[in-house]
């Protein structure tokens, strides 16, 4: 039991403080909404709480999750801890697969424009990695750079097409992230997440050995190839379908798995839960922030994550660069279990 | 494992030329040879890492390219120079990809039995939950080692592996591999660049020389002055030591 405890000290520590946290956000709003007034039964709170604050929570839930383990999967497939959805160009692919279902099939349902998200974020980050590949940077902070400037590229030709089709406005909503417009009936891709992680969970040690190159994939019978592929499409299409449904959201696909790889190490299926907790955490923690700012009125998430993220991004950044992949925590006890 | 008339080439540069040997059960062999000379490249070519333009890799009555891929990884198992994982992993942890062809990613209790046993053996116990960045070079390669011992397979081939390894570590190394060999009855193929190790060490010597089998044999009938001359273009003088012969040059 103790050892239990001690191995999972992180999971218990955000836990409790999700649990906590998501509770509250369920009450923090435009309309006053409080438990008291929900369980007498007001027809009005029943139906904001019901139709916009539990699929807001929900959405954010996903998003945390969906954003961080499709990061975690990127970092280890790559080998690069600064590869993630921002850097890696499938957020912006994924924008630009919206903007082409919106041009080409103006009556496209939601679910159209997702499958055009999950193909193009597929086939950019493919490319991304595969040019990654062939280049072999020396310079670990190549590869983002390339990403970046990679993601930047289908960011423009996106941001032209809008132009030269007067979509600019139409585009907005999704080159911003944000949950204002999360309602009952109009968020639900965003529940694919959770088969897909379930799915990353079941592949983790795939991935692992995946992330620790051909050869040594190639010693233990994985097909390198296959699972790197496969493993990318899955971290595109979670990936694609939070795009689609709340917008980009930048930095958490980034600095949450590193993050806890500092405590934890990089075994997937010993962190992927933790991942996953800590991105929801940030998740929610900085859409409350957003909403209770400057209340009544609401900053899109975005926002709020691109200011913590990015100096949080910049931390890391000197962190990797003195201490390459060094955990802060520097032995681990005897006594542990780590499988 | 029999290999017929193994040939790689590079464009129009062939880098190894029509290879034909044995690689004998249950003894060490060593591969050496100059720089440049294949060796590597026939090591790649047997692990089936790097992809052969000719010839016929017969592995226990079957081309090793029709093997299935997990039931080779419980007969053979590779190592090459790892240098560049960035991986953080624990000890404990590297060496339970060892069981990885057997049960995926659910060990059972005889895989933990066989991790536990292979730690041991390698005497890891101290560093076990460490993680393998942050140990030294021996102990890193102790690691990768313990790794495939815990991969039981019959056939181990180790690419140099006493590269970046100082004399300590690497004749240490080199002992741990003649106990892998001669306690746990597993088939050892080396590539080695220091011939004394291989001279030392291992049962039969295959040197190779500009893409093709120089001289292959028992310790005793390659490491003699005439041969060494010949593969290295060094001269050589042979000395006797603990009933080995060992080379002396420079």
């Amino acid at each position: 039991m103790i050892s239990f405890i001690k191995n999972h000290t992180l999971t218990l520590a955000l836990l409790p403080v999700l649990v906590i946290l998501s509770f509250t956000s369920l009450f923090v709003g435009v309309i006053d909404v409080t438990p008291a007034s929900l369980f007498s039964g007001d027809q009005e709170t029943v139906l904001i709480f019901f139709a916009s604050r539990v699929p807001r929570l929900l959405a954010l839930l996903c998003t945390g999750t969906g954003m961080s383990v499709a990061g975690l999967i990127m970092q280890q497939l790559c080998a690069n801890k600064f590869v993630s959805p921002t850097t890696g160009a499938t957020i912006s692919s994924s924008q630009l697969g919206i903007l082409l279902a919106m041009l080409f099939m103006p009556a496209s349902t939601l679910w159209g424009r997702a499958l055009f998200a999950f193909l193009f974020a597929i086939l950019g980050t493919w490319t991304f990695v595969f040019f990654i590949m062939k280049i072999q940077f020396k310079d670990v902070v190549m590869v983002p750079l390339v990403g970046i400037m990679f993601g930047n590229i289908i960011s423009g030709i996106t941001t032209f097409l809008a132009f030269k089709f007067e979509m600019t406005q139409a585009l907005t909503s999704w080159l911003t992230g944000h949950f204002s417009s999360v309602i009952r009936g109009r968020y639900e891709i965003v529940y694919l997440v959770v088969p897909l992680v379930i799915i990353a969970f079941m592949f983790s040690s795939y991935f692992n050995i995946v992330g620790m190159g051909k050869d040594f994939s190639k010693n233990l019978g994985v097909h390198y190839k296959g699972v790197l592929f496969t493993g990318l499409t899955i971290a595109a299409v979670i990936t694609a379908s939070i795009v689609v449904v709340v917008g980009s959201i930048s930095y958490i696909g980034l600095i949450v798995p590193n993050v806890v790889a500092m405590y934890k190490g990089d075994n997937i299926k010993g962190t992927l839960f933790d991942v996953a907790l800590f991105g929801s955490l940030f998740v929610v923690a900085c859409d409350m922030v957003g909403r209770v700012l400057i209340a009544p009125f609401e900053l899109p998430i975005e926002l709020i994550v691109g200011v913590v993220g990015s100096v949080l991004f910049i931390g890391l950044l000197f962190y990797r660069l003195k201490h390459g992949n060094r955990a802060i925590r520097r032995v681990r006890q005897r006594g542990e279990a780590t499988t | 494992m029999k290999i017929r008339n193994l040939t790689k080439k590079y464009d129009e540069n062939v880098v190894v030329d029509s290879a034909n040997f044995e690689i004998p059960q249950g003894k060490i062999l060593s591969l050496i040879g100059p720089n440049g000379a294949g060796k590597s490249t026939v090591m790649g070519m047997i692990s089936r890492l790097i992809a052969r333009d000719a010839g016929i890799i017969d592995f226990d009555g079957k081309d090793i390219s029709r093997w299935k891929d997990r039931e080779l990884s419980k007969r053979l198992a590779i190592l090459t120079q790892q240098n560049s994982i960035q991986m953080r992993l624990t000890v404990r942890e590297l060496v339970a990809f060892g069981r990885f062809p057997y049960s995926g990613s659910h060990l059972n209790e005889e895989d933990q039995a066989i991790i536990d046993r292979s730690i041991k053996y390698m005497e890891l116990e101290e560093m076990e939950h460490c993680f393998i960045d942050e140990l030294s070079g021996g102990q890193r390669q102790r690691a990768y080692i313990a790794m495939v011992i815990a991969q039981d397979t019959d056939y181990v081939l180790l690419d140099e592996p006493t590269n970046n390894l100082d004399i300590y570590h690497a004749s240490n190394m080199m002992k741990m591999v003649r106990k892998l060999c001669d306690e746990l009855g597993k088939t050892v193929v080396l590539v080695l660049h220091e011939i004394n190790y291989a001279a030392f060490y291992s049962d039969y010597i295959c040197a190779f020389v500009g893409g093709k089998i120089e001289k292959i044999g028992t310790v005793n009938e390659v490491m003699t002055k005439e041969n060494l001359y010949e593969i290295y273009n060094v001269d050589f003088e042979i000395m006797e030591i603990e009933g080995k012969p060992l080379s002396i040059y420079y």
